[in-house]
C-alpha cells in the first residue's frame, strides 16, 4: 500500500496557485525527495501531508485514509521543521517527551522514551539542556528524536538541514539516510538542494510553479531529464534548443549533455568560442559560447586546457546526448 | 608618495567638533560615561532620591498631641497599619488589584492574540488605534463618562429596561459587598472602571509576547498531537506568560496606587492611593502615609518573587 497518496491535490492562495493538481504515490518505506526552487509548492505539499493547509481540490490519503478532514493533531505523521520549532520553555528531554505526554504516557515512561530517542540521535546526556544551550546541529537532531519518538508512520522533514553548515550538512545526510533504513519509516523530504536529494533519496519529484516535473530515481533525474527545467535545475546540464538539436540530430527536440560529458577535440559536430575559465580543483569548468547558446564542460586537470579566447570544436559520445520533450 | 599619505590621513585642520568626535571614538569609556551621566543622575538623586526620602519618613511617627512629626526611628507606624480600619484599606485595595488583573488578564489575552496573529496592514492599524486611543483622551473625562454610562439614571439602566432586562441589573445590585445603590456607587462599578482604564496596559505586552512565538512553535505542538486545548495550555500560554506578567505589573501597581478611580466611582470606603492622600495632605501624618505608600512596594516585590518562581521569566 502507498503511505501517501495524492489525487489531483491542488491548494490556491487567493489567485496563486501554490499546489496545482499534483498527483504521485509514495510508497511505504520509501526515502521521497520533493525538489524544486523555493515557490515550486514543496513546502506547501509536506505541509498539506501535515495538516497544516488544507486542499482546495483534490483528494489525499495517507495509508488509504482519507485524510482532508483531518487535523494535524489526528495524524499519524511527524514533522520536523525548517526552524526546528523546539518549544524554548521545556528542556531536551521535555521537548522530546512532549508528544508522549499529549498521549497520556506516565513521567517516566515518557522520559525513558526520550532518553532512547535522543540516545539514537547521539545526544544521550543532553536531556536537562535548555534547546537554547545548544548548536544548530543538536538543535536539529533534537527535532529529529522529538518527531521519531512518536513512532510515526511517515517522517516529513521541511529543509531540514538548510541552517546548517557544509560539513555538518554532509554528516547529516549520511546519519539521516542510516535512520531511515534502520528505522524503516517513510520519509518525505522537501529541499531546494538538489545534491542533497540525489544523495539521499530513493526517488525525487521535481517542483516547478505548483506542479510536479518529473518523479524518478536519482540517476533517471539526472541524466535522463525530461525537459529542460529538469536538465538545468538538477544537473545544471547544457540544454540544447530545439533547432541546434535539429541540425546536429534531424530530430526538432531540446536536448541536455552533463558537462561532463563535453569533450574538446581536433574536429567535431559543433565549434564553439572560450569565454571564460574557472578552476574548481578536481576539474576546470570551462564556458563556451557556441551558435547562440551557453555551453559549459568540465575538463579533468590531466586533460590539455584551452585558453580564453579560443575556438574550439566540442564532442560528444551518442548516447550522451539526451534528448528531452519541450515545454517546462 | 605624499598624495598617496594625504589621501590616507585627512587634513589635520579640522574644527572642534572632529577633534572631540575622534577623543571620543578612541576613549569609548569616556563616551560611555558622557552618555549615561545625565540619566543616571536623574534617576539615582531625583526619582530614587526623592522616593527613598518618603520612605525614610515611614520609620518617623506623629505625636497624635501636637500634630508635630517625632524624627525618631520607629516602627510603630508600621504597626498602625495593621489596625482593623487601615488593614482593611490593604486587603480592599490588594483584592480589587487582584480582581482588575486577573480580569484585565482574561479579556486582554483574546484580543492580543487576534492582533497578534490575524490582524494585517490596515486592519492592524485600526486595532492599535482602538486600543491606544482611550490612552490619549483624559482619564477624568474617562471616568465622569463611565460614571454617566453606570449611574441610576445613565445608559446602561436605560439600556436594560428598553430589553426589559432592568430585573437582573436589579437583582445584581442587591447582592451585599458587591452590589449597592446603582452600579456608579458600588464596588462592581469601580472594578468594572479600572479594568477599563488599564486594559490597553494589558493588551499590549500580551500582543509583543505572542508575535514573538513562531507559528511553527503551534503547528509543531499540534503535529506531536495536542488538541488546540492543549497547545494553548502547553506551549502558547507558557510562552506568552512573560507577557502577561509584564502586564499584570502595570494593572496590579496601578490599581495598588490608584486613588481617583474610587473616589469617583464606588463606594466611600477608601483603597491605598485615597488613604496616602489623605494622610498626607489633610490629615498631615506623612510618616503613615510614607508606611501605606511603602504596602504596594513591598506587595509588588513578593509578586514578582513569585512570578519568577513559578517560572514567569522562563521563556524570557
Amino acid at each position: 500500500m502507498s503511505a501517501v497518496v495524492f489525487d489531483h491535490v491542488s491548494r490556491h492562495f487567493g489567485a496563486v496557485r501554490a499546489v496545482d493538481g499534483v498527483s504521485l504515490a509514495i510508497e511505504e518505506g520509501e526515502f521521497f525527495a520533493m525538489l524544486g526552487p523555493s515557490g515550486s509548492g514543496k513546502t506547501t505539499c509536506l505541509r498539506l501531508i501535515a495538516g497544516f493547509e488544507r486542499p482546495t481540490g483534490g483528494d489525499i490519503r495517507i495509508f488509504g485514509e482519507q485524510v482532508a478532514d483531518l487535523p494535524p493533531y489526528k495524524r499519524h505523521v511527524n514533522t520536523v521543521f525548517q526552524d526546528y520549532a523546539l518549544f524554548p520553555h521545556l528542556n531536551v528531554r521535555d521537548n522530546v517527551a512532549y508528544g508522549l505526554m499529549i498521549a497520556g504516557q506516565g513521567k517516566k515512561q515518557r522520559h525513558k522514551a526520550a532518553d532512547e530517542a535522543l540516545e539514537m540521535v547521539r545526544l544521550g546526556g543532553y536531556g536537562a539542556r535548555k534547546p537554547s544551550e545548544l548548536s544548530g546541529g543538536q538543535r536539529q537532531r533534537v527535532a529529529l528524536a522529538r518527531a521519531l519518538v512518536n513512532k510515526p508512520r511517515v517522517l516529513l522533514l521541511d529543509e531540514p538541514l538548510g541552517a546548517l553548515d557544509l560539513k555538518l550538512r554532509e554528516q547529516m545526510q549520511e546519519e539521516l539516510k542510516g535512520l531511515q533504513r534502520q528505522l524503516g519509516i517513510t520519509f518525505v523530504f522537501v529541499t531546494h538542494d538538489q545534491g542533497e536529494a540525489l544523495s539521499m533519496a530513493d526517488r525525487v519529484a521535481v517542483f516547478n510553479d505548483g506542479k510536479i516535473i518529473q518523479v524518478g530515481a536519482p540517476e533517471d533525474i539526472y541524466f535522463r531529464p525530461d525537459v529542460p527545467f529538469v536538465a538545468d535545475f538538477v544537473g545544471s546540464s547544457n540544454v540544447l534548443p530545439a533547432d541546434l538539436v535539429a541540425r546536429l540530430t534531424g530530430q526538432s527536440r531540446p536536448a541536455a549533455i552533463r558537462p561532463e560529458r563535453l569533450k574538446l577535440a581536433e574536429t567535431g559536430p559543433l565549434s564553439a568560442q572560450v569565454i571564460g575559465l574557472s578552476f574548481l580543483g578536481l576539474t576546470t569548468r570551462v564556458s563556451f559560447q557556441a551558435e547562440g547558446t551557453r555551453l559549459t564542460a568540465l575538463l579533468p586537470q590531466d586533460a590539455p586546457r584551452p585558453a580564453k579566447g579560443d575556438t574550439v570544436a566540442l564532442t560528444w559520445a551518442e548516447d550522451d546526448l539526451h534528448l528531452m520533450r519541450a515545454g517546462a | 608618495m605624499a598624495q598617496t599619505d594625504a589621501s590616507l590621513v585627512q587634513s589635520r585642520n579640522e574644527g572642534l567638533g572632529a577633534r572631540l568626535s575622534d577623543t571620543l571614538w578612541r576613549r569609548p569609556s569616556l563616551l560611555l560615561f558622557l552618555l549615561l551621566l545625565p540619566p543616571v543622575l536623574w534617576l539615582g538623586i531625583i526619582y530614587l532620591g526623592s522616593l527613598f526620602a518618603l520612605l525614610l519618613q515611614s520609620f518617623f511617627s506623629i505625636d497624635h498631641f501636637t500634630g508635630m512629626i517625632n524624627y525618631e526611628f520607629t516602627l510603630r507606624t508600621y504597626a498602625e497599619l495593621f489596625t482593623p480600619a487601615n488593614f482593611d484599606i490593604i486587603l480592599r485595595t490588594v483584592l480589587m488589584a487582584a480582581c482588575t488583573t486577573v480580569a484585565s488578564a482574561i479579556i486582554a489575552f483574546p484580543i492580543a492574540f487576534y492582533a497578534a496573529r490575524y490582524a494585517k496592514g490596515r486592519w492592524r492599524a485600526v486595532f492599535y488605534l482602538g486600543i491606544m486611543m482611550p490612552l490619549w483622551s483624559s482619564y477624568l473625562v474617562k471616568i465622569y463618562a463611565w460614571k454617566l454610562i453606570l449611574a441610576k439614571e445613565g445608559i446602561l439602566t436605560w439600556a436594560l429596561e428598553g430589553l426589559h432586562l432592568n430585573w437582573l441589573l436589579d437583582a445584581y445590585l442587591s447582592l451585599p459587598v458587591v452590589g449597592g445603590n446603582s452600579l456608579s456607587v458600588s464596588v462592581t462599578g469601580t472594578f468594572i472602571v479600572f479594568v477599563y482604564v488599564w486594559m490597553p496596559f494589558m493588551i499590549l505586552p500580551i500582543q509583543a509576547a505572542l508575535e514573538r512565538v513562531p507559528t511553527s512553535m503551534l503547528e509543531a505542538s499540534g503535529d506531536l498531537g495536542a488538541r488546540p486545548g492543549q497547545t494553548f495550555r502547553h506551549v502558547l500560554f507558557p510562552l506568552a506568560l512573560p507577557g502577561v506578567v509584564a502586564g499584570s505589573i502595570f494593572t496590579f501597581s496601578l490599581t495598588l496606587g490608584d486613588y481617583i478611580i474610587p473616589q469617583i466611582i464606588g463606594t466611600s470606603r477608601l483603597f491605598i492611593g485615597q488613604a496616602v492622600y489623605q494622610h498626607q495632605g489633610i490629615a498631615g501624618n506623612i510618616p503613615l502615609a510614607a508606611a501605606f505608600a511603602v504596602v504596594p512596594i513591598v506587595i509588588m516585590g513578593f509578586y514578582l518573587w513569585g512570578a519568577k518562581r513559578m517560572g514567569a521569566f522562563d521563556a524570557l
